[in-house]
């Protein structure tokens, strides 16, 4: 092992975080938004909502996501002249945008399977509770219903943030040059294969676990409850 | 009517299709799934061994190994079997004496990759279901006088298949959809097919929907299949939910 080929390594790949960590940011939020749309679809939106949840998260997590998003690169190129009529091109022209979008519509499915599990999570008698506070509708669903599914979801969602992680790396096969492209590129062009992988993989480890530890702060601070100081007498 | 035509004269069986091309790289997606599938299950039970062992050093291995494996993307891993092995097997050639590039098979490089990555997760879904079978029926085992090899095989592994059996299904869809990752190191599976198709006749659209397509049927298929497993394996027992 030669560790000043490694430093070298680290420093170059170190130039990829950046780009990994906004492809998994944008899209890991966006995802989020659009699962949160599809979890409310199951569970209120009548069989017609239910259904087309249903077919989404079928097809986006039946298929590989890299399939995907070759579908949305270049597949999407084929209509060229439509997309360029309706506006569309420019962002469909750009790898990065591609990837964003695949990443995200594939995550949405994967997330709002964890949030419906989080919203049936709440209970019934914790409903009632609060209805029998007078709360109704939107207000039942912010104060009451929203809170408690979110901290039900919260274990598996971080589970989906660090999976999203890892799969900004795909995004290096249609040209984008974040960790997993640079260290591609550098295997291939040392033939290095062991010292770059320990170097990337370390990245990527590092950022998995401050990935961990922040969900877990976040769970402490989402369940006040279960660490509160017992009532004193005095 | 005529857009449909033209579709299935491009993915049919016809003249002009590549539906036969694109059966065949399916059966190509499955075969190096179930190799990398099988693959995983011996390496994730030697690491489920290490992980359920009395030595510490053997449960710290076996724990960074699945720490490192879920941790990094797949295509990493991909990359150091694919370069890592042609530059071993270059460096075997060198002490033959043969100065020349060689090639790492690109089966062997999908097994391998699958096989490392499906290991860590398999581990930890054979390490659940070895924590839920019953205490008692591994000391009624001892009672009877099993030595532990006759244990292993006639209480201890049954059961913790038939526990495993859930989570080996995912395990098995994450292989499957994995797989696709192969098709850079140019295996002719489904997606490398469905690319040369789409290049050679300029419509990828079309072909990659239906490699989505026949993607959705595999697994589909498949979580039947293990639906039907696991009610078989299950049966004669009572479940609480």
């Amino acid at each position: 092992m030669d560790i000043q080929f490694m430093w070298e390594t680290f420093l170059i790949l170190l130039t990829g975080v950046p780009l990994t960590l906004e492809l998994a940011v944008t899209s890991i939020f966006a995802g989020g938004l659009f699962a949160l749309v599809l979890s409310l679809l199951a569970v209120v939106g009548g069989p017609i909502g239910h259904g087309f949840t249903r077919g989404y998260v079928f097809v986006f997590r039946g298929s590989p996501l890299l399939v995907q998003m070759f579908l949305i690169y270049y597949g999407l190129g084929q209509f060229r002249p439509f997309l360029q009529d309706i506006g569309f091109w420019p962002i469909l022209r750009e790898p990065y945008w591609c990837a964003v979008i695949a990443l995200t519509l594939n995550t949405a499915a994967y997330t709002s399977e964890i949030f419906r599990g989080g919203l049936q999570a709440v209970s019934v008698q914790q409903i009632e509770a609060a209805r029998a506070c007078g709360m109704s509708g939107p207000l039942l669903f912010r104060r009451i219903v929203l809170p408690i599914a979110i901290r039900h979801a919260l274990p598996a969602y971080g589970n989906e943030v660090i999976l999203m992680l890892k799969a900004t790396a795909l995004a290096s096969v249609i040209t984008i040059m974040e960790i997993t492209g640079l260290a591609g590129k550098l295997i291939a062009d040392s033939f290095r294969a062991f010292e770059v992988f320990i170097v990337a993989g370390a990245i990527y480890l590092a950022i998995t676990f401050l990935v961990t530890r922040l969900m877990m702060i976040v769970e402490f601070w989402l369940s006040p409850h279960l660490h509160m100081r017992p009532p004193t007498l005095a | 009517m005529e857009l449909i035509d033209r579709y299935f004269a491009l993915v049919g069986f016809g003249e002009t299709g590549w539906g036969a091309l694109l059966l065949s790289a399916s059966a190509m997606t499955l075969a190096v799934s179930v190799c990398g599938f099988l693959t995983g299950t011996v390496l994730g039970s030697i690491v489920t061994f290490m992980k359920l062992s009395r030595y510490l050093v053997l449960r710290w291995l076996a724990d960074g190994y699945t720490t490192v494996l879920r941790g990094v993307p797949d295509l990493l891993v991909i990359y150091l079997f694919y370069f890592g092995g042609s530059a071993f097997l270059g460096s075997i050639g060198g002490l033959f004496g043969y100065e020349g590039f060689i090639g790492m098979p690109a089966f062997l490089t999908g097994t391998l990759a699958l096989g490392v990555v499906s290991a860590a997760y398999q581990s930890e879904v054979f390490r659940g279901a070895f924590k839920s079978v019953a205490g008692g029926e591994l000391e009624a085992a001892s009672a009877v006088g099993m030595r532990p090899w006759p244990k292993f095989r006639r209480i201890v592994a049954p059961l913790v298949l038939r526990y495993a059996i859930p989570g080996l299904g995912n395990t098995w869809q994450l292989v499957l959809k994995e797989s696709a990752l192969i098709s850079i190191t140019g295996l002719v599976e489904l997606l490398r097919q469905s690319q040369i198709a789409a290049g050679s006749t300029r419509r990828p659209f079309e072909f990659y929907l239906t490699a989505i397509v026949l993607y959705l049927v595999i697994t589909w298929a498949s979580s039947i299949a293990f639906r039907h497993l696991e009610a078989r394996t299950m049966r004669g027992t009572r479940r609480s939910l």
